[in-house]
């Protein structure tokens, strides 16, 4: 059957699933309860042997990050959400958010107490006013409720929870700029180290978390970690929302085991647009290399990815049909991180500057093939040469696509142009289609 | 402060580490950066952002080196300008690495496609790191076929900073530096991606007292200094180690020559002064050389009342027969040299038989001159107690205002660490501000000093009756550091000069009879005088009441110490020595035209008591140091000093040394507490950096930047006055009255604070006073 594994996602239908009501019908907050009988250093411990690794994009092994926190220090500790969720595509936290804001909470409560933090912050992609205020209610509700605020449960606990609504710059996905935003200033990212584990949130020793990592915490400490290691492959254990996005019929959140492939999750999703073949999809946003209609059986955990040439980032599979033009889509994205590079360091900030208008010439079918040599020349001097990931994001796009179909950039220049007809690609549109 | 140094300073041991850097072993100590470690051997690798004295940034990637610890490699080359170097780490550079060469590459042909190619007409265009670097590491030919950014061009960040965004690197050194060593972050990037750029808050402009190091530091043409923007080509430039006249801080300067004229001052590097750094008014304020008022010509006052212009003997001759014979006194100002002051000095002595001479061009005491006489000059304070001190005490003293080095060590260690700086100022200036100091009212709050505090006293402290007293009583039971900060280049020089009745040369006591027979020798004459000498106010009250015939000024303005004293001038014989026309060569009989810092050589003492020597900038000049026309003077009168040239005047005051018997002893004055009469109130003032002081004429870029004069009282006040922020008072005194803006600020009910030679508020010639009781209503 199904190869589903509803967690997050399991109450997404019922009407109230967003309120603390039907959170607690359905047994949420039992974990808070449980968590609290327990030592935090044995909540660190279960989180790390379950093999947790963070939903954000990285799958750095959430109860390490736990574990890097030094305790004993007299100095204040904080859980902060990355709820910024803007890469292209990437569409998990804000749905969970809207529709299941409690099991964060109750995530962020559980980790607050593992870490000795007193105090968490969820950092809010402030575009999303729907979500916001969403959670501001389960917030103020969880306080009533007496799960947030002084002694928590009884026991002794305090936790103060703050959410933060950003001013929309992809940037402050990153942690340390996340960081920085979130104490006032431009955000922009900080030099590392020290890491944030060590000097974060205003200097003091900070845990940043992915909303979906956090969100992940409640049902481990419910059912174990055997339940969860039941759930995924060797190294990438569990469960996780897959978000199918674009020439799919049946596009949305599908939370599976991680291992599973496009194959299976586009027949959980109606498959690609009838009367469409499969060109190109992103494995884990514009972010990280695309694949083909090659890659359909590539397990879709953090090794099986990575061994296709890939990175699972944030599991948002947008998925294109051949209606599509590669360059023009990569074109797109090329812009977006023109438009999202924080300006700090020299080869994000004028290196994508350069590769919109060198990408917009070849889109136009201007050039040659020398210019497909210097356009990866440039990608060579950008990758891994920039302050922070952001850059290496934006290279990945036209690495992969240039990978795939350099022919298709060709035909750009024997055609004088660009080939598609880029009304056939959409969705509201069938002549032509 | 790097590695090294702090190495140095600490005197602890350090843990060393050795790195291979391109096969080279270097051994250096634990912290230090990849880049600098390099440069220990030799190795330049490429960059912008990074500066010795700012923290890492990390941003313009252009220093990417290849790096492997213990065997494991990093995937992708590092900043070299942010790693610090670590045992068993093997470091390649473009020299040796590939990677990183083609890295560098990279890099400097992305910093150059939005860079315009306007080299030929940029300021920095020959000495500009991005076109040496570009040179070095850059392609011959760009690959960049598109459109590059523009924007309008230049905006004015401040009257004196202009800035040309395209150019801009976004190395963020400029805003680095006015946060973290100004301490003034009113500049800050903006935007994103390559629209990025330096701004300024729309309210806020970049009105920072050291924002001339950012035009300095600025690793491509972005900054320029408005009032050298489009003079000169570097390379058309001389350039001269120099001093500068402004402030005892004792700057190391560069002063850049192009055919004679003066076109740019900047910033010399000692690493135990000024590090790097200077300050506006030390960069901007040398206009006054070239002034329009500049005296270029001997001038003596004929039948019809107007000056005339004169030869060299006539004006000599004519100066010698007024001073022969009469009874004279001297005055000399702020801006003297150590050698003009003793030229000065021994003028008085010799030439005038008189100890009638004081430097000070200023409000004065007698305790203050006791003070001078008996402890100033054995204070052994430098900036690198400030840097070890657990305690920093501020006595009539405005770091920021008056000695901007002093506040730039302060801010430092206080940036770095818990550092107690406690003032007796009335109300929190800017520069107390940013030092988070504790305001005192009196000298007894002040506790747990220790050896290692540091107690900073400024010549202001004199206008407090019995406050050098406390202070001197105060160091002798704490065991903590003193020092004497004067506001001018000059006077502590002019102190060891002997430009001051009780000392001569070399710290001599007048009183002692030895000392006299020893500089009596030295100098050839039989005697010196045993006069009891005058203080500058005392020999300005002699020539009214006609005790003293004439007079001997260099370099003072009357209005610095009372609003009456031009008139006290006029029915004496004025011989003025100046650089300028002011209000005392208006009243003088005779004008002698001297040189200025840059036309000159010499030296000044700073406030640690260094010297401070520099040679002349401008080689063909035909101005003299005062000290050469005090002697042809002296010749002419018949009673030669001797002191022809300034290196003649520097190898006799190095000959005679320092007094090394009986010293003079302090005496004591005891604090009278002033009672404020009722419905008065207490005012006080200090001067700003930027304000109407002469040396500061001609440049209204630097004036565009001074602070506006406003009128500092409490809010219990205003509200009794019933004006509000920005609303003007009056201020009356016996004398007169001056109407300022109000600026509501913390502090007591009782006391006012006003500029004292700001635009609008000239205290002495507006009041009468620099401090005393003043009738306030709202205007």
């Amino acid at each position: 059957m199904s190869k589903l594994t509803p967690v997050l996602s399991a109450n997404w239908d019922e009407a109230d699933s967003f309120t603390i009501e039907g959170y607690k019908r359905n047994g949420g907050y039992n974990a808070v309860a449980k968590a609290l009988t327990m030592e935090p250093d044995a909540v660190i411990s279960m989180i790390k042997d379950s093999g947790l690794r963070g939903r954000g994009g990285a799958g750095f092994p959430t109860g390490s990050k736990w574990g890097f926190i030094p305790q004993g220090d007299n100095k204040e500790h904080y859980l902060v959400v990355n709820a910024d969720e803007s890469e292209p595509g990437t569409c998990k936290d804000m749905p969970l958010l809207l529709a299941n804001p409690h099991v964060l909470i109750e995530g962020i409560i559980i980790g607050s107490y593992a870490i000795r933090a007193n105090h968490a912050f969820i950092y809010l992609r402030g575009e999303v006013v729907h979500v916001y205020r969403r959670v501001q209610q389960a917030i103020e509700d969880a306080y009533k409720a007496g799960l947030l605020g002084k002694n928590i449960g009884g026991k002794g606990f305090d936790l103060e929870l703050t959410l933060h609504a950003g001013a929309g710059a992809y940037i402050c996905g990153e942690e340390t700029a996340l960081l920085d935003s979130l104490e006032g200033f431009r955000g922009q990212p900080r030099l590392r180290p020290p890491f944030p584990a060590i000097a974060g949130l205003y200097a003091k020793p900070t845990v940043v978390n992915n909303v979906e990592s956090i969100a992940s915490v409640p049902a481990i400490i419910n059912n174990g970690i055997e339940w969860f290691q039941a759930m995924g492959t060797e190294k990438s254990k569990g469960f996780t929302l897959y978000s199918l996005s674009g020439h799919v019929n049946n596009p949305g959140q599908f939370e599976a085991p991680l291992g599973i492939t496009l194959r299976e999750l586009l027949e959980l999703a109606g498959g690609v647009r009838t009367g469409h073949k499969l060109k190109f999809w992103t494995p884990g946003g514009s972010s990280t290399p695309m694949f083909t209609d090659e890659h359909l059986d590539t397990p879709l955990d953090y090794e099986g990815v990575s061994a296709a040439g890939s990175m699972l980032g944030t599991k948002a599979l947008q998925i294109f049909d051949e209606t599509t033009c590669v360059l023009r889509a990569t074109l797109r994205w090329t812009e977006f991180y023109k438009h999202e590079s924080c300006g700090k360091c020299t080869p994000c900030r004028e290196g994508t500057w350069w590769l919109v208008q060198m990408l917009q010439d070849l889109e136009d079918g201007k050039g040659s093939e020398a210019d497909l040599a210097k356009l990866l020349d440039l990608c060579d001097n950008i990758a891994g040469r920039s302050f922070c990931a952001l850059a290496d994001g934006a290279v990945a796009p036209i690495i992969s696509s240039l990978k795939y179909f350099r022919d298709e950039y060709l035909a750009h220049q024997r055609n004088g142009g660009c080939p598609f007809d880029p009304i056939a690609s959409t969705l509201f549109k069938t002549v032509g289609a | 402060m790097t590695p090294e140094q702090a190495l140095l300073e600490t005197q602890v041991a350090v843990e060393m580490i050795t790195v291979v850097i391109d096969g080279f072993e270097v051994t250096v100590p634990k912290g230090t950066l990849v880049i600098r470690a390099a440069e220990k051997l030799g190795i330049q690798i490429p960059r912008f952002c990074d500066h010795p004295l700012l923290e890492p940034e990390g941003a313009c990637r252009q220093c990417l080196v290849d790096i492997e610890i213990n065997g494991r490699a990093f995937p992708k080359p590092q900043a070299s300008c942010t790693i610090p170097v670590e045992n068993n780490m093997i470091v390649k550079t473009q020299l040796t690495s590939p990677v990183a060469e083609k890295a560098q590459a990279g890099i400097m042909e992305f910093l150059l496609i939005n860079h315009p190619l306007d080299c030929p007409v940029c300021d920095k265009g020959g000495e500009c790191p991005l076109q040496n670097q570009a040179m070095s590491t850059g392609r011959p030919e760009s690959r960049f076929e598109g459109v590059k950014r523009t924007f309008e061009k230049p905006i004015a960040i401040s009257s004196q900073v202009l800035l040309d965004r395209e150019r801009c690197v976004l190395c963020a050194r400029c805003t680095r530096f006015s946060e973290q060593i100004a301490g003034d972050p009113f500049i800050t990037l903006n935007e994103r991606g390559a629209l990025q750029q330096v701004g300024i808050y729309e309210e806020d402009p970049f009105e920072s007292y050291y924002s001339g190091n950012t035009v300095q530091i600025c690793p491509v043409g972005a900054l320029t200094g408005t009032s050298y923007r489009f003079r000169a080509r570097p390379f058309d430039l001389v350039s001269v180690d120099s001093a500068c006249e402004h402030c005892a801080s004792g700057c190391a300067m560069r002063t850049d020559i192009r055919r004679g004229k003066t076109l740019r001052r900047l910033a010399g590097d000692d690493s135990s002064v000024n590090e790097e750094w200077n300050c506006d008014k030390g960069r901007w304020a040398f206009k006054y050389l070239t002034s329009r008022e500049r005296v270029t010509s001997p001038m003596i006052r004929g039948e019809d009342g107007e000056l005339h212009e004169a030869s060299w003997p006539e004006a000599i001759a004519f100066a010698a027969s007024g001073l022969k014979g009469k009874q004279a006194g001297v005055l000399v100002g702020g801006r003297a040299t150590v050698e003009d002051a003793y030229g000065y000095s021994k003028f008085a002595r010799v030439a005038l038989g008189t100890n009638d001479i004081d430097f000070r061009s200023r409000p004065h005491s007698d305790e203050e001159t006791s003070f001078l006489s008996s402890i100033a000059l054995g204070l052994k304070t430098t900036y690198k107690d400030i840097d070890k001190a657990d305690q920093v005490v501020l006595l009539g003293f405005e770091p920021e205002e008056e000695s901007p080095i002093v506040f730039l060590r302060i801010y430092k260690q206080l940036r770095k660490r818990d550092l107690r700086v406690i003032s007796d100022a009335p109300v929190a200036s800017r520069g107390s501000i940013k030092l988070k100091a504790n305001l005192i009212s009196d000298i007894n709050e002040i506790s747990g000093l220790t050896s290692k505090s540091v107690i900073l006293v400024g010549e202001r402290l004199a206008e407090k009756v019995g406050a050098l007293t406390n202070v001197v009583n105060l160091v002798e039971k704490s065991g903590a550091k003193l020092a004497w900060i004067p506001r001018r280049a000059g006077e502590r020089g002019a102190l060891a000069s002997g430009a001051i009745s009780t000392l001569l040369p070399g710290g001599r006591p007048v009183s002692d009879a030895s000392a006299r027979v020893d500089v009596a020798a030295a100098w050839s004459v039989d005697s010196l005088p045993t006069n009891t000498g005058r203080s500058t106010s005392e020999i300005l009250h002699a020539l009214i009441v006609n005790n003293l015939d004439a007079v001997v000024i260099g370099g003072v303005d009357p209005l610095d110490i009372s609003s009456n004293a031009l008139s006290q001038l006029l029915n004496s014989f004025v011989v003025s020595l100046e650089i300028t026309h002011s209000s005392v060569t208006a009243v003088a009989d005779v004008v002698l035209p001297v040189a200025a810092v840059i036309e000159k050589s010499g030296s000044f003492q700073d406030w640690q008591g260094s010297t401070r020597s520099f040679n002349k900038a401008v080689e063909d000049s035909l101005s003299r140091s005062d000290v050469r026309i005090l002697s042809m003077l002296a010749d002419e009168m018949g009673t030669p000093i001797n002191l022809p040239t300034v290196a003649a005047t520097a190898r006799e005051i190095a000959a005679l040394g320092n007094w090394d018997g009986k010293e003079i002893t302090f005496e004591e004055t005891s604090e009278t507490k002033s009672v404020i009469t009722e419905g008065k109130m207490n005012l006080t003032s200090w001067r700003l950096l930027l304000d109407l002081g002469t040396l500061q004429d001609g440049e209204a870029n630097l004036a565009g930047t001074a602070r506006k004069a406003s009128a500092r009282i409490s809010k219990a006040r205003a509200e009794k006055l019933r004006v509000s922020d920005g609303e003007v008072i009056l201020i009356s005194s016996d004398l007169g009255s001056l109407k300022l803006p109000v600026e509501v600020s913390e502090m007591s009910d009782e006391q006012i604070w006003v500029p004292r030679n700001s635009i609008d508020s000239q205290v002495i010639a507006n009041l009468g006073f620099v401090s005393g009781q003043v009738t306030v209503v709202k205007a």
